[in-house]
């Protein structure tokens, strides 16, 4: 018989490693800025920002089981909201041409970082109003659902011109997203639902994950957990939105930057690394953010065995899916499947090593 | 604008129309629901391939219009099988969602294809270049006009609903496509190539989009690589207000979401810009208050 042995390091060790790992992120990301180019820099700032979002989406489907689609909405919902709270009022007078904006908004700038915070909480309002009518619904019927959600919130961004600016969108706005606004508000993002995941109630969620009906026999609230890891993800995602508006300095309702394509592009970074782990979405975000912009490639004229390629647009999103869909095929766990990266699986790595020697 | 009875009927006609269309493309829907448990998020991009195939058989391979149309609807029904062989069937006994997001991916798949195949640019769908110019003439019915169009696209509809209907509850091929709806497992033991029937299931349902898309471009004579997104998730919608896994049910949810969406925007044009809206409420609305739709069979979640 083969005993396993897995053992655990103490928690203090724990949070001394990952104290030390976070300066060890800082002092990279120190040294990055300084060292590369702003192309890198861009890359490295939009690993931060897609980071967010795939963590947020890997709670809400992967941990919890609810298959929302509806993510782009509430990403949607905080960029505009964060773009119409710092934008000058001389910007906004000059891009509301159409119709001017409504009031409380057009006298109010605020600084980026309670733009961000409100961003957030506007889209947590939104994910609760949502959430609380169809999480009574489960798998597909939800998927389609949320999407709907999404959808109707793009088409009200594309309507009400008085305040989102309708088809023309926000321009101009400052570039606030350094690389570090992204990066700290990652590590809140891990940090915040890493531990809702690791204590009771995230256990509770996967128990609903596994088994609804079961967990609600072991008497956990199912929808009050649901809805809570819903509106949590939705805070999140809304966070990731006004840090991506402020990378973009530019947002509007297209389905390419608020729609099912960004939903559809969070989904390739979770599913890379595997749905339900925290480690796993971080993984699958900066595969996703770098084979994306090397992806940029494919767009232009190319040479593949010396025969001359002309620039094909729409070639990216083409190489995209078809790995989505291999990956869904044949790789369906993902790098990371449900386990996590953490201390003491990294521990018990090296001790297995050591054992085999 | 008041609502007169000759602007009623006017707008009658044309609920009618767009309900039959989102019926044609909800039954798809519908068929592949009630067998795999599945939805076909690609369903919407079949019908704009079937459109495309269409659109270039007429203008590439300068096909009679006729021959064009019904050679587009047979490719759709074989991407719709191939679809099925290559990302469905190796999944069928993974969980289910791992399928919706297969699906999804096939979509996105889909349009992208045809952005580098076909290009991003909208063609246009008009006589008298694609069909001859007699369907765009108006007939004059008492104080209603209505194009020749309508009459020919209700005409095909039906014609396909009523094959479709005799097809699934006459013949042998229809009749296992129900016992597998009822129990998979239970119909593979009774000899029946359960694959083989699946396949011809998403041919069916495929063919059904791609006729829903040409037709659809003879109302709205745009072609593009996202133009089935919409159409595909209200036919979609459509399917769940019927009751999802009915053919009846689609049917009867096409005609209903078609003439809701056209009455609600006659009598409120205010709002004209919020109608894809309109559909999500009601697709909300049903799912609340009575999921298994109007003449769905009410599901039951095993334990």
């Amino acid at each position: 018989m083969i005993t396993v042995l897995y053992r655990k390091l103490p928690t203090r060790m724990k949070v001394f490693l990952t104290i030390i790992f976070v300066l060890f992120m800082i002092l990279m990301l120190f040294l990055a800025q300084k060292k590369l180019d702003t192309y890198w820099i861009r890359i490295l700032t939009l690993i931060g920002i897609y980071g967010i979002m795939a963590v947020s989406l890997t709670f809400i489907n992967g941990i919890t089981g609810i298959f929302s689609l509806g993510h782009s909405g509430f990403i949607a919902i905080g960029a505009y909201t964060s773009a119409l709270l710092t934008m000058s009022i001389q910007q906004k007078q000059m891009s509301f041409f159409l119709k001017p904006l409504i009031w409380p908004l057009n006298s109010i700038q605020l600084d980026f970082l309670s733009a961000t915070i409100i961003a957030g909480v506007m889209a947590a309002i939104l994910a609760y109003l949502i959430g609380y009518p169809s999480l009574r619904l489960t798998g597909d019927y939800l998927a389609i659902t949320t999407l709907g959600f999404s959808e109707i919130v793009r088409i009200l961004i594309l309507n009400m011109i008085s305040v989102t600016n309708g088809p023309l969108g926000l321009k101009g706005l400052e570039e606030y997203t350094n690389i570090w606004w992204p990066w700290g508000w990652l590590l809140v993002t891990v940090l915040v639902i890493g531990s809702l995941v690791s204590s009771s109630y995230g256990r509770a969620l996967k128990a609903i994950r596994e088994d609804p009906i079961a967990a609600k026999a072991m008497g956990i609230n199912v929808t009050k957990h649901q809805l809570t890891a819903f509106v949590v993800g939705a805070f999140f995602a809304g966070i990731s939105g006004s840090l991506y508006a402020h990378w973009l300095t530019t947002i509007d309702p297209r389905p390419q930057t608020v729609g099912i394509l960004l939903t559809f592009n969070i989904l390739i970074m979770i599913v890379l690394g595997g749905l339900g782990s925290i480690t796993g979405a971080l993984f699958g975000a900066a595969i996703f953010a770098i084979l994306s912009e090397w992806l940029r490639i494919v767009e232009t004229p190319f040479k593949l065995f010396g025969i001359q390629i002309p620039a094909i647009s729409g070639m990216r999103l083409l190489v995209l899916s078809t790995i989505f869909i291999i990956v869904m095929l044949t790789w369906r766990r993902g790098i990371m499947g449900r386990s996590e990266l953490t201390w003491d699986s990294i521990y018990n790595f090296f001790l297995r090593l050591r054992r085999k020697q | 604008m008041r609502m007169t009875l000759p602007i009623f009927l006017q707008n009658l006609a044309n609920g009618i129309l767009l309900g039959g269309l989102y019926a044609l493309i909800a039954i798809g829907y519908s068929m592949v629901y009630g067998i795999l448990r599945l939805i076909n998020f690609a369903h919407g991009d079949v019908f704009m391939m079937g459109t495309y195939f269409a659109f270039y058989g007429v203008t590439l391979f300068l096909l009679p219009w006729w021959l064009a149309f019904v050679v587009a609807i047979i490719g759709a029904g074989i991407l719709g099988f191939l679809i099925d062989r290559i990302a469905y069937k190796p999944l069928r006994n993974a969980p289910r969602i791992s399928s919706l997001i297969t699906a999804i991916g096939m979509s996105i798949f889909l349009e992208s294809l045809a952005v580098v195949i076909f290009g991003g640019i909208p063609k246009s769908f008009a006589p008298p270049r694609i069909y001859p110019k007699f369907f765009s003439k108006m007939l004059q019915i008492g104080s209603v006009r209505v194009q020749i169009l309508t009459f020919f696209i209700l005409g095909i509809t039906a014609l396909l609903i009523i094959f479709l209907i005799w097809f699934v509850y006459k013949t042998k091929i229809g009749m296992a496509m129900r016992a597998i709806s009822t129990d998979i497992a239970t119909t593979a033991l009774m000899g029946v190539n359960v694959d083989l029937v699946i396949g011809i299931t998403f041919a069916i349902g495929s063919a059904l989009a791609g006729a829903g898309g040409i037709l659809w471009a003879m109302k709205y004579p745009n072609v593009n690589p996202y133009m089935g997104f919409m159409p595909g998730l209200k036919a979609f919608i459509a399917a769940v207000i019927g009751g999802i896994g009915s053919i009846q049910g689609a049917m009867l949810g096409g005609f209903l979401l078609g003439m809701i969406e056209i009455m609600l925007v006659a009598f409120l044009p205010r709002f004209a810009g919020y109608r894809d809206i309109f559909a999500f409420i009601i697709l909300i609305i049903i799912l609340m208050y009575k999921p298994s739709g109007i003449l769905g069979a009410k599901l039951e979640e095993k334990v």
